[in-house]
């Protein structure tokens, strides 16, 4: 799931006094931002009151299914209509996506509540951690299903570095070092650990992405 | 020709120092540590960005010591350059006329003095390496032909006392299939683990110029323990320095008895003498 941070208080006034906006409504997420403890409806309440603590006036607020789904949120918006017709602005609590279906279905100035992190792992409740960067040229077939382009914070495909210390990362130094995870992953399991890995393809990770499975053309 | 190619495959035992390019133009700084360290020395590495702080770039500096008739080792991490811009550096370099050439990884930048820089890591020193043999083959990464190729002597990094053995055991497999033939390695203060790295590198056919840093003051052990990745001075050697009525001189005669050591073991000695420059003679007990 996407993973997201609030964003710095100070920067949404902000957002808002650019525009002159008093009054705002608010649109969260059910999906990512909820289990992110991000934009579900606690933190919307807790957001609405800050705001009108702070003068502002909250016209409504509500937390979309799947904010991210363009049709949906066009749908989400039509049931609140009236409230946001009368708001200055729209303040989304959810990931950047959400923020831009919103800014597509609703024609109001539409302003980021949260910072969109990484593409997270769920380790616990509330415990989240970045495994995979969505690069469109998998390796986890070679790599005993670890991922040394996102959990090597130098991306290595092939390693360890020299700063590995004690079987440690140089960078996250209260860390294993992924490549020496992976090789003896690898070992355990009796695959072979001496292969190595060809630069990658990055042209798989050019942006944007864009998937059509209706039509035969597929991802570009 | 390459010195230093000559040396290690002829079997002689070689010296090699380092020098770092200046955070500037001005190249005096540089020639003075030169100067002292190039009469004992058969090859220098230059360095590239090290530390992942903004210097000269290795090339102009490697260029400036054949100028003065010194050998330079060019090194070349993955940190700052995509592929396009490493390859086109490799061809620079050979077109210089420079002719060692130590691929490297590069410290992450969050270590330098530009800690907002994106670490490029587009290739890694393995591939880097392997590059650079396709380069002496007359090909580029994608193999097509190059109008000239290159003939460099291609060297990495080892780390013989980084723990697990068998992850770096396998990592110097790695490079030598890639097409490095001579390793230099990190700083060693276990000759055990040295012997055991040498004994695995030699029937693989790749040379090994062990490491050696001068611990000229507790203030480097410090930094050397707490800054410099995949480095531990081990408490013993640390004591020594330490306990020393003159840690300067300490650590140039536990430099010296260590050169004295690496010439039983490896295919030669690579001395780090931070500032120590004028010492490489003692350090070297008188050869070199």
């Amino acid at each position: 799931m996407i993973i997201t941070k609030p964003r710095d208080w100070a920067r949404i006034e902000e957002n808002l006094t650019s525009i002159g906006a008093r009054r705002v409504f608010l649109m969260g997420c059910g999906q990512c931002a909820t289990v992110a403890h991000t934009g579900g409806e606690k933190e919307l309440e807790e957001t609405a009151a800050r705001l009108e603590a702070g003068g502002y006036e909250v016209t409504g607020w509500t937390v979309g299914e799947v904010t991210c789904h363009l049709n949906g949120t066009k749908l989400e918006s039509r049931k609140h209509q009236a409230e946001i017709d009368s708001a200055d602005a729209v303040l989304v609590l959810a990931c950047g996506a959400g923020v831009q279906t919103t800014a597509d279905a609703i024609a109001k100035p539409v302003f980021p509540g949260l910072e969109s992190l990484f593409l997270g792992t769920v380790i616990r409740n509330g415990i989240f951690e970045e495994r995979c960067q969505t690069c469109g040229d998998c390796v986890l077939d070679k790599t005993a299903g670890i991922c040394p382009v996102t959990t090597c914070p130098k991306g290595l495909l092939n390693g360890p570095c020299g700063g590995m210390w004690n079987g440690m990362c140089e960078v996250l130094t209260d860390r294993e070092c992924t490549h020496v995870r992976i090789r003896h992953r690898l070992e355990e399991q009796g695959r072979t650990t001496r292969r190595t890995l060809a630069p990658k393809d990055f042209s798989t990770a050019l942006k944007p992405g864009g998937v059509n499975i209706r039509e035969s053309g597929g991802s570009r | 020709m390459s010195r230093l190619r000559d040396m290690l495959e002829g079997g002689e035992f070689v010296v090699t120092g380092e020098v770092a390019p200046p955070r500037g133009t001005d190249l005096a700084g540089m020639h003075a540590a030169v100067d002292l360290l190039a009469p004992h020395c058969h090859a220098l590495n230059v360095t590239d960005n090290q530390g992942a702080s903004l210097h000269l770039s290795s090339l102009a500096a490697s260029k400036a010591l054949l100028e003065r008739g010194i050998e330079p080792i060019f090194q070349q991490t993955c940190r700052d350059r995509n592929r396009l811009a490493l390859q086109s550096d490799l061809l620079a370099a050979w077109s210089l006329g420079l002719e060692n050439l130590l691929v490297v990884t590069g410290d992450d930048p969050r270590a330098g003095d530009h800690p907002h820089a994106k670490g490029v890591f587009d290739l890694d020193s393995t591939q880097l390496a392997s590059i650079a043999r396709g380069m002496n083959e007359g090909h580029d990464m994608m193999d097509r032909d190059l109008k000239g190729g290159t003939g460099f002597y291609v060297g990495a990094a080892m780390f013989p006392e980084a723990e697990p053995w068998d992850v770096q055991l396998a990592r110097i497999e790695q490079k030598i299939e890639a097409g490095v033939r001579f390793f230099q390695t990190q700083a060693i203060f276990d000759m055990d683990k040295l012997q055991r790295a040498v004994e695995a590198v030699r029937p693989l056919g790749a040379k090994v110029i062990a490491g050696v840093l001068v611990l000229k003051s507790p203030r480097v052990i410090d930094f050397v323990n707490s800054k410099l990745a995949g480095l531990m001075v081990p408490d013993a050697i640390a004591d020594r320095i330490r306990r020393a009525h003159d840690p300067a001189d300490a650590a140039i005669a536990l430099a010296a008895e260590q050169v004295a050591s690496i010439r039983d073991i490896a295919d030669g000695v690579h001395v780090m003498p931070l500032g120590l420059d004028a010492a490489i003679g003692r350090i070297l007990g008188g050869a070199g």
